[in-house]
C-alpha cells in the first residue's frame, strides 16, 4: 500500500471547486484511492460527498492510500493537485 | 377588472407575463414495503441518474462559468458512488426509494451540518438535491425554476440562491415573493440582473399558474388577470452602462460599482464599495499581509486611474469570522463587529491596512479607505491617523449607526470623505433585523427617517466640500437616484448590471428637481408615500 501525505492548498479549503477538480482526477485514475483525515476513516477519493465531508481546511493534512499497478504514479498527481491553490487557478 | 395585490417594490421596472411559480419540494409518501429489491435500487437509481443528467444540462446551458461549475458539483454529488451504495444498502434491508434516498441524504446532511461553517451551509444543496430525487421517483416536476420556453413572471415564497443559479432573465420577466425584504436575496438578485420585482406581495402564492400580471417593481403593485398586456414588455435600459452619472443639467453624481474580488472587476466610474471579507471568510487563521496585499493588487490594477475605496474587514454580527472568536456575543448585530473588531484585535486592521498600503503603491489606481460600523468622531479620528500612519492618503467612514449620520458635519473635520450603507441604516435606525421578512415595511429605503439621516450627511458633505456617497441596495433603486442626490448624495455605488438603470433615471431630472424630490419625499408620512409622491413627480 502506497501512501502520501499532503498539506490542502486551496484557499477556501477542500470545498467546491477545489473538491470538484479533486474528485474528478481520483475518478479518472487507474486505481482505487482513498482520502483520510488523521484519525478518521478513509473514504473513496473519487466519492464528491464523502470528500466534502472531510471537511479538509487550508493545511489540513490528508492521507493518500492506493494499491496496484500506476498507484505511484497516480497519488503523486493527486498529492501534487492537492498542494496547489486551485481556488487562485483560472476558470 | 384585476385584482391588485401589493408588496415592496425592490427594483425598479414593469413587466407583464403569465405567472408561474417554483414548484414546491415534494412531500415523502407514506413508506410501502419493498418487494422486489432490485428493480427499488434501479428505480433509485434512474431517479438519481435523471438528477445528474438535469443538472448537467442546465451547467451547459449556464451563461456564467461559475455557476456552471456550481452546477457540475452538484451533478457530482448527486451522482456519488458512496451515496448510490447507501442507498441500495437501504433498500436491501426493506426501504422503499424515495426513502432509502432521503436517510442516504441524511446521513451526508448530518456529517456536513456536524462539520459547521462552509459545509453545514452546503446542507441544503443536499436537500434540494434529495427533493429532486424524490421528484422524479413521484412523477412529479422537479423543484426549481420553471423552463417553459416563452417569457414569464417567477413568483415563490422566497428564493433561495439554488433556485436562482440558472435563472435566465431573457426568460424571467420579473420576480414576485410572497416574503423577503428590501436586502433579501430576491431584492439583491433581481437589481443585479436589471429586473423589476416585488416581494413581500402576500397573496402572490394563492394566484393560480399562468395568470396574466403585470408586475410594478417600483410601486411594488401587482395587477392579478391583467388582459390585453404588453405581453412580455420590459423596460428597456435606454442608456448603456458607461459613461459618468449626471442629472439632465450636468451635475455630477458618480456611478461606482461594489465588487469582492478582481473576479467582478466592472465597467463603472469606479468602485464604490471593494468588501475584503471575501479573503478573510472560512478561514481558522488570519491572511497574511502579503497574501491580503496579492488579493488587492489585483483590483487596484485592474482599475488604473480610477478611484477604488477598499473597505477594511468587515466581520461580526451576520459574518462571524473563525479566528476572530466572537462565540458568545448576547447580541452580535449591537456586538463588536466592524471597525470595532479593532479594540480587540488592533494588529488585524494594522496588518490590513499595510497590506492595502503596499498594494496601492504598487498601482495606478485612486485608493481610498474607509472603516464600517463607525459611531463616533474619536473612533473616524483614530481610524484616519491609523490610515494616514500607513503611508494612505484618503481615509474615510462608513456611515451605518444613526450616530454617525447625526455627527456627520464633526466626522467630516477628521476624515475625507463618508459613505452611507443604507442596508445597516436602516436595520439601527428602525431597530430593524435586516433578515426579518416580517419587519420588511421598516427597512424600505423610502422610509423618510432613513432619508432625512441620509440628508444630513449630504448637508454635511456640500458644506465642508467633501464627497459623501451611498453604498448599501439603495443606491441600485433607480427611482431613489434622484432623491439621493438631491439629498446632497455625490456618488452611487451599486451591483454593475444596476448602472444602467440608475443612470437613465438621474439624467431624467436637473438637480433642482432632484433637491425638490428629495424634500417631497422626506416631508411624506410613510415610505410608501415618499414612493408615490415622487412616482407621481417622476411619471
Amino acid at each position: 500500500m502506497s501512501t502520501r501525505t499532503v498539506a490542502v492548498g486551496s484557499a477556501s479549503g477542500l470545498h467546491a471547486r477545489p473538491a470538484k477538480l479533486f474528485v474528478e482526477a481520483a475518478a479518472a485514475a487507474p486505481v482505487k484511492v482513498t482520502i483520510q483525515v488523521a484519525g478518521r476513516k478513509p473514504v473513496p477519493a473519487k466519492s464528491m460527498l464523502s470528500v466534502l465531508a472531510l471537511g479538509a481546511k487550508q493545511g489540513t493534512e490528508v492521507t493518500l492510500q492506493a494499491d496496484g499497478e500506476g498507484a505511484e504514479q497516480a497519488l503523486d498527481d493527486l498529492a501534487a493537485l492537492l498542494a496547489r491553490d486551485l481556488d487562485a487557478d483560472d476558470a | 377588472m384585476p385584482e391588485r395585490l401589493s408588496g415592496i417594490g425592490v427594483s425598479a421596472g414593469v413587466a407583464a407575463g403569465p405567472l408561474l411559480r417554483i414548484a414546491a419540494a415534494p412531500a415523502l409518501p407514506p413508506p410501502v414495503p419493498v418487494t422486489d429489491a432490485p428493480s427499488e435500487v434501479s428505480r433509485a437509481f434512474d431517479a438519481l441518474a435523471a438528477v445528474v443528467a438535469d443538472l448537467e444540462r442546465r451547467a451547459d446551458r449556464a451563461s456564467e462559468a461559475t455557476v456552471a461549475e456550481v452546477l457540475r458539483a452538484e451533478a457530482l454529488m448527486a451522482g456519488d458512488e458512496e451515496l448510490r451504495d447507501a442507498v441500495r444498502s437501504r433498500i436491501e434491508e426493506g426501504v422503499d426509494a424515495p426513502h432509502a434516498i432521503d436517510g442516504a441524504f441524511g446521513t451526508f446532511r448530518e456529517m456536513f451540518a456536524e462539520a459547521g461553517g462552509y459545509l453545514a451551509e452546503r446542507v441544503a444543496d443536499l436537500d434540494d438535491l434529495r427533493d429532486r430525487a424524490v421528484a422524479v421517483l413521484l412523477g412529479l416536476p422537479m423543484p426549481g425554476v420553471p423552463r417553459p420556453g416563452h417569457p414569464y413572471v417567477l413568483a415563490a415564497r422566497d428564493l433561495a440562491p439554488a433556485d436562482t443559479a440558472d435563472l435566465d432573465p431573457a426568460q424571467v420577466l420579473a420576480l414576485v415573493t410572497e416574503v423577503g425584504g428590501p436586502t433579501s436575496h430576491t431584492a439583491i438578485l433581481a437589481r443585479a440582473l436589471g429586473l423589476p420585482a416585488v416581494v413581500a406581495c402576500r397573496g402572490v402564492s394563492a394566484v393560480a399558474e399562468h395568470t396574466l400580471v403585470e408586475v410594478d417593481g417600483s410601486t411594488g403593485r401587482v395587477e392579478v388577470g391583467v388582459t390585453g398586456v404588453r405581453f412580455a414588455a420590459r423596460e428597456a435600459d435606454p442608456l448603456d452602462a458607461l459613461g459618468p452619472g449626471r442629472t439632465a443639467d450636468g451635475h455630477a453624481v458618480k456611478l461606482l460599482a461594489n465588487v469582492g474580488s478582481a473576479k467582478d472587476l466592472p465597467r463603472a466610474e469606479g468602485i464604490g464599495l471593494f468588501r475584503t471579507e471575501l479573503l478573510f471568510l472560512d478561514r481558522a487563521a488570519e491572511p497574511s499581509r502579503k497574501e491580503q496585499a496579492a488579493a488587492y493588487r489585483d483590483v487596484f490594477r485592474g482599475m488604473p486611474g480610477q478611484r477604488v475605496v477598499i473597505r477594511t474587514l468587515d466581520a461580526g454580527a451576520d459574518k462571524p469570522l473563525p479566528f476572530l472568536d466572537q462565540d458568545g456575543e448576547p447580541n452580535p448585530a449591537l456586538g463588536v463587529r466592524g471597525l470595532r473588531v479593532a479594540r480587540r484585535r488592533p494588529e488585524v486592521l494594522t496588518t490590513q491596512l499595510a497590506a492595502i498600503a503596499e498594494a496601492a503603491a504598487g498601482s495606478e489606481a485612486d485608493v481610498w479607505v474607509m472603516a464600517p460600523m463607525v459611531s463616533t468622531p474619536a473612533e473616524a479620528a483614530s481610524f484616519a491617523a491609523a490610515v494616514r500612519e500607513a503611508g494612505l492618503p484618503t481615509a474615510g467612514v462608513m456611515i451605518e449607526v444613526p450616530a454617525a449620520a447625526l455627527r456627520a458635519a464633526d466626522l467630516l473635520e477628521v476624515v475625507d470623505f463618508l459613505s452611507i450603507g443604507t442596508n445597516d441604516l436602516s436595520q439601527y435606525t428602525f431597530a430593524a433585523d435586516r433578515m426579518c421578512g416580517e419587519l420588511a415595511d421598516l427597512l424600505d429605503f423610502w422610509q423618510p427617517a432613513l432619508l432625512q439621516l441620509i440628508g444630513i450627511c449630504g448637508a454635511a458633505g456640500r458644506a465642508a466640500g467633501k464627497p459623501v456617497g451611498v453604498c448599501g441596495e439603495a443606491a441600485a433603486d433607480p427611482a431613489l437616484a434622484p432623491v439621493l442626490a438631491g439629498l446632497g448624495v455625490s456618488s452611487l455605488s451599486m451591483s454593475a448590471r444596476a448602472l444602467p438603470g440608475v443612470r437613465a433615471s438621474l439624467a431624467r431630472y436637473s438637480y433642482a428637481e432632484c433637491r425638490r424630490l428629495a424634500e417631497l419625499a422626506v416631508a411624506a408620512p410613510d415610505a410608501v408615500a415618499a414612493r408615490e409622491v415622487v412616482g407621481k413627480v417622476v411619471g
